[in-house]
């Protein structure tokens, strides 16, 4: 009975990444000693958050069945403008977070929009985005930073503290308490409310979705409108962590952000996938690129190794899908 | 002749006509004396090839009811290798330079034959998703290009090598002509094979051609690696007039070749496109891009005009009731 349900969890990819993740854990902590020290892994979990964020947020549009490349680029744009009254004008701090997040929001409705309206792909609507915000972003601000941030942005937050090994202090901050919340917040909207399995239905299949009665518009602006959101919080913490706002800082990081996705059981054509798996997609990308960094091996390799590991999964999910259409 | 004006048939391409020459009218009216000089027309010439070639990289796999994401750094991925053999074997070999071009170009040609048919074959056989593969092919091939590099251009090729970008035949630049020679073999193998009309097929539903009785595998293999193979002529032309090859050129293009694609007409979801109109689309847009350069416009503008024109193509499509898309 025990050994069942054992292997009865190993399966389905939450199983393989945590054996990916162990793996990759023993390798590098044998290579590089430092690597496997709580400090390590707290600083790499925390490095992530910004990313995971955006991962969990990417992960609702990819359910829905669509996809969206403008998200780092919204980001900037939520993060950027926030900063500007928070720099600029004495509007009290709630009211910056609510710019932040509704520019983020805003603009991820507007693919939302694009792409319903138009009956276009989302790959392409969202890549002219992409462009339009970025550009547009770089045009207004000059390429310049927002480097005076009021101290409730910028000061970290420590949450709790404990002695590491040697003289190091573990810290757990800010930004993983907000991953955290948003992880389990994501799961439970997607999970256990109906908008949710609604836009697990359309991803799956969206004429049968369209025929159970499902309104597929306020799901594609659900989730659209999400992912912009996200994005917004991230852009709040990455200015957060940084202590500045640097509009072309974010753009450039969707690959890491899309694979981690994938890898958590997300297929780009929806209906599958669960946030533990991001989450843990997240783990492994973030511990293989901090170990590959204590190896002294070029950042550069780990872009190469990223891109093999998108072709992994989507070799995977695309022999399953093979796979369960020739059992159908 | 008969040929051409067959590849041409069609109505649809009317407005685009129109469209082309309300812009040439309008450009010139704005830069009076700049604008519709033989200066302009040449630089047109020379910079429409290596962009159009591009699309037309971009133009199979849409047809084919995917995307190739990767065209830009297999193109890139291809002059590095052609131009490290061209800078690296002028001493060992010794020989003429005609024949380290011919080894560069066909070690170009190889490596680009093996990436095309490795993305066709995990999208054909393995049912990995088109964006997914060409996405990760991107990474590995932009992250191996920057890593050997070290992010460093490689320049100085052989003058010869450089004839292939200023030779000018009958008044029109040699990149040119390879260019319509591009567009005319692409053309017919759309119309006229077997493999070619399967295209459209697949875009349009794949299943069902598979039970047909085409081999789609071999169809969609022969997209991306024609597709791949486009890119290393891109690539060729890029080190002619660049006279040098970098990890890093050429990336605001990918936007620009769907555009061109979705302007001539192709369906963003596979099936319907002819080359003729891509041409067209593809003389609109190098137009439309030399006007901005000429009125000064910053980058950064023109590129957020693109993306904007992209969704006004997409909308306009969407509102003319002929082309509505029905999903």
């Amino acid at each position: 009975m025990r050994n069942s349900k054992l292997l009865a969890l190993l399966h389905g990819p939450k199983g393989y990444l945590s054996l990916v993740i162990v793996i990759m854990a023993l390798f590098f902590g044998v290579l590089a000693p430092q690597f496997l020290t709580l400090g390590n892994i707290v600083d790499l979990i925390e490095g992530s958050s910004v990313t995971a964020i955006l991962a969990i947020g990417l992960f609702v549009v990819l359910v829905a069945g669509g996809i969206d490349i403008s998200f780092a680029a919204t980001a900037s744009v939520a993060q950027y403008a926030a900063a500007y009254f928070a720099t600029k004008s004495q509007l009290p701090i709630p009211a910056i977070i609510a710019i932040d997040l509704f520019v983020g929001a805003l603009l991820g409705c507007l693919n939302a929009l694009l792409i319903d309206r138009l009956r276009a792909t989302s790959i392409i609507i969202t890549i002219s985005t992409m462009s339009v915000f970025f550009a547009l972003l770089m045009y207004f601000t000059g390429g310049r930073s927002i480097y005076d941030l009021p101290a409730w942005w910028s000061s970290p937050v420590v949450l709790f503290e404990f002695a590491g090994s040697g003289d190091a202090t573990v810290r757990i901050t800010l930004p993983i308490a907000v991953m955290v919340i948003v992880a389990v917040a994501t799961s439970f909207i997607m999970n256990r409310t109906s908008l949710g399995r609604q836009t697990f239905a359309m991803g799956g299949n969206v004429e049968a979705a369209r025929r159970a009665g499902i309104n597929l518009t306020t799901t594609q602006f659900f989730a659209y409108g999400y992912l912009g959101l996200m994005a917004g919080l991230a852009g709040l913490v990455q200015a957060h962590r940084v202590g500045e706002a640097v509009p072309n800082a974010m753009v450039g990081g969707e690959l890491f952000v899309l694979a981690a996705a994938v890898l958590g059981g997300a297929s780009l054509t929806g209906g599958s996938g669960s946030v533990g798996g991001v989450m843990l997609g997240i783990l492994l990308l973030a511990m293989l690129r901090n170990g590959l960094n204590l190896l002294g091996i070029s950042p550069y390799f780990f872009q190469i190794l990223l891109g093999v590991v998108i072709l992994a999964s989507a070799a995977m999910t695309g022999l399953k899908a093979r796979r369960r259409l020739a059992t159908a | 002749m008969l040929r051409l004006r067959q590849l041409f048939r069609g109505n649809d391409n009317g407005g685009l006509l129109v469209l082309l020459a309300a812009l040439c009218i309008g450009f010139s009216v704005l830069l009076p004396g700049r604008f519709a000089t033989h200066d302009t027309l040449t630089s047109i010439l020379f910079q429409l090839p290596e962009f159009g070639l591009l699309a037309l990289a971009m133009l199979l796999p849409l047809l084919s009811g995917g995307i190739n994401l990767s065209i830009i750094a297999s193109a890139n991925m291809a002059a590095l290798l052609m131009a490290w053999i061209l800078t690296a074997g002028l001493g060992t070999l010794g020989g003429s330079p005609v024949v380290l071009i011919f080894i560069a170009l066909l070690a170009g040609f190889a490596l680009s034959l093996v990436v095309g048919a490795i993305t066709g074959y995990l999208v054909a056989t393995v049912n990995a998703h088109p964006i997914l593969v060409t996405l990760g092919a991107m990474s590995i091939v932009n992250g191996a290009c920057v890593w050997l590099t070290r992010g460093k251009p490689i320049a100085g090729f052989p003058a010869e090598f450089q004839l292939l970008g200023s030779t000018v035949l009958l008044g029109i630049p040699l990149p040119f002509w390879i260019f319509v020679a591009a567009t005319v073999a692409v053309g017919l193998y759309l119309s006229r094979t077997r493999y070619g009309v399967a295209v459209y097929m697949v875009g349009s539903n794949l299943p069902a051609t598979r039970y047909s009785g085409v081999d789609t595998r071999k169809v969609l293999i022969g997209v991306y690696t024609i597709s791949t193979l486009l890119c290393w002529v891109a690539a060729i032309l890029m080190m002619a007039r660049f006279n040098s090859a970098s990890a890093g050129y050429a990336q605001s293009y990918l936007l620009i070749t769907v555009l061109a694609a979705i302007l001539g007409g192709v369906d963003p979801f596979g099936g319907f496109g002819k080359v003729s109109g891509l041409f067209i689309a593809l003389l609109i847009l190098q137009v439309i891009s030399s006007g901005l350069n000429l009125l000064g416009v910053n980058p950064q503008l023109t590129q957020a005009m693109w993306g904007t024109t992209m969704v006004l193509v997409m909308a306009a499509r969407y509102l003319l009731p002929k082309r509505r898309p029905v999903r």
